[in-house]
């Protein structure tokens, strides 16, 4: 088990936005986390990548208990993370951004390796043609590839993906899905956060569904899929259910 | 990551401004330039943590306030040779940093800036009330300190090329940080400090670091200056007024860059030189310097350098 999340509640004043989850991941899987808005989807990865100290609960990362470990240890650990409300270094360029996580996470890369590094994870993403661009200048679906490369940059172990795919046009949308599978083949551990039934079911070696901070449901794609209790947690959005099921006969 | 060539010609620059008065005989000349590497070093220094950390130190001057002071008081009271005093003035005004940034800097934006203000104030009305320090009306030094140096001139002359020798220094610090890896972990804490310490930065440590190097050189800056005045007190030592011109000379130069707060304290020396010799500006100059701050934040925020950065973009790598 590359990382252990066991009973994590996690509490905002009287809101409960993570309740009493546990789950694990094995190394190389990749672990779909679904749910409605507001389910607490984020706020797990706040607790996971030490944004938040839960309130309760543990996690272990490589059998090490790091519930109490700095965000930027966490990252030297090799815990890496996308934004789901993208967080740019603005007005560095882009290889700069990117550098940063090369230097600055488990890499430890010097500025000149650090470019090196940065350079390679921009082509690799498809970016590359925007190295020198102020970051300010990207879109929304560039910027959101720049989260993944600098993510990326750090040299991760696990690495958290919140919503990487929203907002991306089908076609964008299938090569990141390209990337991911590349990036697990290299044999980082993947979570990721993702409205987008049809990818997420896809893609994803085990699910676990949040609803209102609880872990309501836990399986292979398909398990999760046909689980009513996730259909029920997902009637508020009937649109979205017809979609799960929809691709409940995809993956079949 | 590329190291431009900004020393190339900065620092001739800087060297030939320094022997100008030299080489034209004059005193007029030398006091002059002492306050343009004055202000190239306090705008330098407030750079790093405003320019390069992204936090706004409203009430900088106060760390000048304490290494004059300090300097200032070990000179007077035990003989303490200028350089070593200065150099203690250095490391106190530092060492509150440290103490002051824990608590402070774990305030963001505005709060923060005013946060700076407060600890301005509080110090100066602490220094005020503290009788070994003189009090309200400070302390005179008897001209029998100078004779260390050889008398009254050549102390002075003294305290000039110490100023120039902080001057090259506070530049070469700033250049360096600025192409280093803590350079880059500071951009990112001005960027976003949230992602910042997502990304493995150590941000509590690297603000820290970046807050006492940029206490330092002002506390050297105020040790030489009120020796060379020979007096000091608590309203010329944490004038906040001169913490607002600080702020001016590196948004006009240009902050987070390496030349902008140089240029900037040579054009607004040059500049409050010519307003306060005006009749007409005298008392009107801090309104017409709010002014032109105003225009550049709302125009060119980049400042001078980042406005050229922008335009010439072949410039760049002279321009950091
Ligand atoms: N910093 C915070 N302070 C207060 N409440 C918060 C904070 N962060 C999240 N919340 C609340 O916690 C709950 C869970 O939010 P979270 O962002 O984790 O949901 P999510 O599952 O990621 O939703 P979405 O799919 O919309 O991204 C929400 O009710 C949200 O308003
Ligand atoms: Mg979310």
């Amino acid at each position: 088990m590359i990382l252990n999340v066991e009973n994590v509640t996690k509490k905002f004043g009287g809101l409960v936005a993570v309740d009493h989850v546990s789950f694990q991941v094995k190394k190389q899987e990749i672990l779909g986390i679904i749910g409605p808005n507001g389910a607490g989807k984020t706020t797990l990865f706040n607790v996971i990548s030490g944004v938040y100290y839960p309130e309760e609960g543990k996690i272990f990362f490589n059998g090490r208990d790091i519930t109490k470990v700095p965000s930027y240890k966490r990252a030297r650990l090799g815990i890496a993370r996308t934004h789901q409300i993208v967080k740019p270094l603005n007005e560095l360029t882009v290889l700069e951004n990117v550098m940063v996580g090369a230097c600055f996470g488990k890499t430890g890369a010097s500025l000149k390796q650090g470019m090196a590094i940065a350079g390679e994870v921009l082509d690799a993403v498809g970016l590359g043609h925007k190295r020198d661009v102020i970051t300010v200048k990207l879109n929304v679906p560039e910027k959101k590839r720049l989260e993944l490369a600098r993510a990326l940059a750090s040299g991760p172990e696990v690495i958290l993906l919140d919503e990487v795919l929203a907002g991306l046009n089908p076609t964008e949308a299938d090569e990141m899905l390209q990337v991911i599978l590349k990036i697990k083949e290299s044999g980082i551990t993947i979570l990721m956060i993702e409205h987008l039934m049809h990818a997420i079911m896809k893609i994803s070696d085990k699910i676990i569904v949040l609803d209102h901070g609880r872990k309501i449901s836990e399986g292979s794609p398909q398990e999760v899929a046909s689980d009513p209790k996730v259909i029920e947690a997902y009637l508020g959005d009937p649109d979205l259910a017809l979609r799960l099921i929809k691709s409940k006969g995809n993956t079949l | 990551m590329k190291r431009g060539y900004t020393l190339i010609w900065l620092i001739p620059l800087i060297l030939a401004i320094s022997l100008l008065p030299v080489i034209a005989h004059s005193v007029i000349y030398r006091e002059t330039i002492f306050l343009i590497l004055m202000y190239i070093t306090l705008a330098v220094s407030l750079n790093i943590i405003l320019g390069y950390t992204g936090y706004v130190s409203f009430g900088h001057i106060v760390f000048y306030g304490i290494g004059g002071y300090t300097s200032f008081y070990l000179m007077y009271r035990f003989g303490v040779h200028l350089i070593l005093a200065m150099i203690m003035g250095g490391i106190l005004s530092a060492i509150i940093a440290l103490i002051v940034g824990e608590a402070v800097l774990r305030l963001r934006g505005a709060i923060f800036a005013i946060a700076t203000i407060g600890i301005n104030e509080a110090i100066k009305s602490l220094v005020t009330n503290l009788q070994f320090l003189g009090g309200a009306t400070g302390m005179f030094f008897n001209f029998k300190i100078y004779k260390t140096y050889g008398g009254a001139a050549k102390a002075i002359w003294f305290a000039y090329w110490i100023m120039v020798v902080v001057t090259i220094i506070c530049l070469l610090t700033s250049y360096f940080i600025k192409n280093s890896k803590f350079g880059y972990g500071l951009f990112s804490i001005r960027e976003d400090e949230d992602a910042a310490v997502v990304l493995g930065v150590n941000t509590k440590r690297f603000k820290s670091i970046a807050f006492a190097i940029s206490a330092f050189f002002p506390g050297l800056v105020g040790a030489i200056f009120f020796f060379k005045a020979g007096n000091i007190e608590p309203d010329d030592a944490f004038h906040l007024v001169k913490s607002i011109e600080m702020i001016f000379m590196v948004m006009l130069g240009g902050f987070g860059t390496v030349s902008g707060p140089p240029i900037g304290a040579l054009l607004y020396e040059r500049l409050k030189g010519i307003l306060l010799i005006n009749p007409l500006f005298k008392n009107l100059h801090m309104a017409i310097t709010g002014f032109i701050l105003l225009i550049i934040i709302l125009f060119a925020p980049g400042g001078i350098v980042g406005w050229f950065r922008n335009r010439f973009k072949k410039l760049r790598s002279l321009l950091e």
